[in-house]
């Protein structure tokens, strides 16, 4: 497990200012944690857009896909059965579950990607590096793993500079 | 914000004029050019409907959020507003046209001497005097409705009173409330019965999301019209991006609709229902299939992606050929029904519906004209300023 240097802040505009203060000196945060979503965070710490949407285009298209050509392999192939006179490979009767199948997987794969990316579900391990983050503190968290000392007291200094209200070593 | 208040200029009401020249030398042209009453009465009726839908789009936009109190709007809500003024021209062109021998040669069931046993059973809703009573309903609500949501909004700029944002939340209840019903209703009189023979429950919300869609180009259409000619600056990526997102959904609400309706009588198979759709493979297989490709291809495809729906540069073309699009969509809807297979797309056409897109952009930019442009003492103006998507 690796070690993180931890500063909190009461208050989410100051929270805002600090990390825009930190990043502008070259320090990178690992993670910023807050008890409720703050706007403007995502653009203080830099953060790239999500590529959630394109696994969400990736995961319909294949859905869609395998619903269409499923259906019609069933429906002239496999099993072939007439419906009402209507011919075998009817595409406007197989649009309700290629559609149907296209949210599905679009959805799932949504769901099953941010799971994945983010080490969560069923099973997964909490980590709380300080229990106020759940009631009303923001906290910093910057890896510590590889500084040594003078580096690491540079950070800290930074941080104090740059309005946190405490700094403590967390692993 | 220096540019608060619209100045009509001499500019735009000559464009327009010209475009209503167009219009009537176009009209005079089908009418002495021997084109048939049927196809000059099914134009009007045609560009009335779609014209008159978009304003009401107009006003049902700044209903609806003022029901659900959102904030983002609040920018752009005088467009809305001064769209819903051409509703009063819409009725009066409507009117006119239902007076002066549109009934007769649009609706068959007018016909009363001789009607078949189908129609005679649908006597008691289709016959021309609950029709002209309906007719007179639908307006008197709308345009009573639309005045007093402009009124109320208007005062509610004045200093931002709590009273009268309340008001304009009561007032566009009962706007959704009424639109909810007349809009199924109005469709149903004014285009289902052009083939009186013909049902579909659906009718009504289909003819309904083809409106929302073009209604919604038409915004973003005019909202870059009017950051070129240097106003509504204050309108942001952010705002365009809102709006983006509205025509990429309800594009694909309307084929949703559009969908429903033709799979559900393709699978019944039963002739008094695909007789509609019948008509409009064999004669308007062209523009049948073209209808889908403009209104739910392009859109779909297009404006995927964020970035495409925060440009203009992708957004107005994609709003241009939605608003070609539905016009098209209302093309099949009436004209099989009234001129059948003699039916084309001529300078009768396209110069009536240039007229018409003068008559709406001048009604629409004198309303614009007369009210401050940006609604500054909106209790969400600042909000809708400082409005942002998240990734």
């Amino acid at each position: 497990m690796s070690k993180f240097i931890s500063a909190y802040y009461h208050d989410e505009e100051d929270l805002i200012k600090g990390v825009r203060q930190i990043r502008n000196q070259g320090i990178e945060p690992a993670d910023v944690r807050t008890p409720f979503p703050v706007h403007g965070l995502d653009k203080a710490m830099g953060m790239k857009r999500s590529r959630l949407t394109r696994v969400a285009f990736a995961g319909g298209a294949i859905g869609g896909l395998i619903g269409f050509f499923f259906q019609a392999w069933v429906f002239t192939v496999a099993y072939p059965i007439n419906f009402g006179g209507k011919p075998f490979f009817a595409v406007p009767s197989f649009m309700p579950v290629t559609f149907e199948m296209t949210v599905l997987f679009a959805a799932f794969s949504m769901v099953i990607a941010f799971f994945i990316h983010n080490k969560l579900g069923p099973g997964a391990k909490t980590i709380i590096y300080d229990e106020q983050v759940t009631d009303d503190r923001f906290q910093i968290l910057i890896e510590a793993d590889d500084l040594d000392e003078p580096e690491q007291q540079r950070i800290e200094k930074a941080l104090k500079e740059a309005g946190a209200q405490g700094i403590q070593l967390t692993s | 914000m220096d540019n608060n208040t619209f100045i009509l200029s001499k500019k735009v009401i000559n464009i327009s004029l010209i475009m209503i020249a167009i219009g009537l030398i176009s009209l005079a042209y089908g009418y002495f050019g021997g084109l048939g009453a049927g196809r000059i009465a099914a134009n009007i009726l045609m560009n009335t409907f779609y014209f008159l839908g978009i304003a009401l789009i107009g006003l049902f936009f700044v209903a609806v959020h003022a029901i659900a109190e959102s904030g983002w709007q609040v920018s752009v809500q005088r467009i809305g507003e001064a769209m819903s003024r051409f509703i009063p021209v819409g009725g009066i062109l409507l009117l006119a046209l239902f007076s002066l021998g549109g009934l007769s040669s649009l609706y068959e069931w007018t016909h009363t001497e001789h009607l078949d046993a189908i129609l005679l059973k649908k006597v008691g809703y289709l016959n021309v005097p609950f029709f002209m009573i309906r007719f007179f309903i639908y307006f008197a609500g709308w345009i009573i409705l639309a005045w007093l949501i402009r009124k109320t909004s208007l005062k509610l700029d004045v200093d931002g009173d709590k009273f009268y944002f309340n008001r304009l939340r009561t007032v566009s209840a009962i706007f959704i409330v009424f639109y909810a019903v007349t809009s199924v209703t109005s469709s149903f009189d004014w285009l289902m019965s052009i083939d009186a023979h013909w049902f579909s429950t659906l009718y009504g919300w289909y003819v309904f999301s083809s409106m929302l869609a073009s209604g919604t180009a038409v915004i973003i259409i005019l909202l870059y019209v009017l950051k070129r000619m240097g106003y509504m600056t204050h309108v942001n990526a952010e705002h365009v991006h809102d709006l983006g997102k509205y025509l990429f959904g309800f594009s694909i609400f309307w084929a949703y609709l559009w969908f429903s309706q033709y799979m559900l009588i393709w699978y019944a198979n039963i002739p008094e229902e695909t007789v509609y759709f019948y008509t409009r493979l064999k004669y308007f297989n062209t523009i049948f299939f073209l209808n889908l490709v403009l209104n739910l291809a392009v859109p779909l495809l297009v404006l995927m992606t964020r970035n495409s729906k925060r440009m203009f540069a992708v957004l107005l073309p994609v709003s241009a050929v939605v608003f070609i699009g539905h016009w098209i969509d209302m093309y099949q809807i009436v004209m099989p029904g009234v001129v059948g297979k003699e039916a084309g797309i001529g300078l009768l056409e396209i110069g009536l519906t240039v007229g018409y897109a003068g008559l709406f952009i001048l009604v629409f930019f004198h309303s614009l004209s007369k009210a401050p442009l940006v609604p500054k003492n909106h209790p969400y103006f600042k909000e809708s300023i400082e409005y942002h998507t998240n990734y």
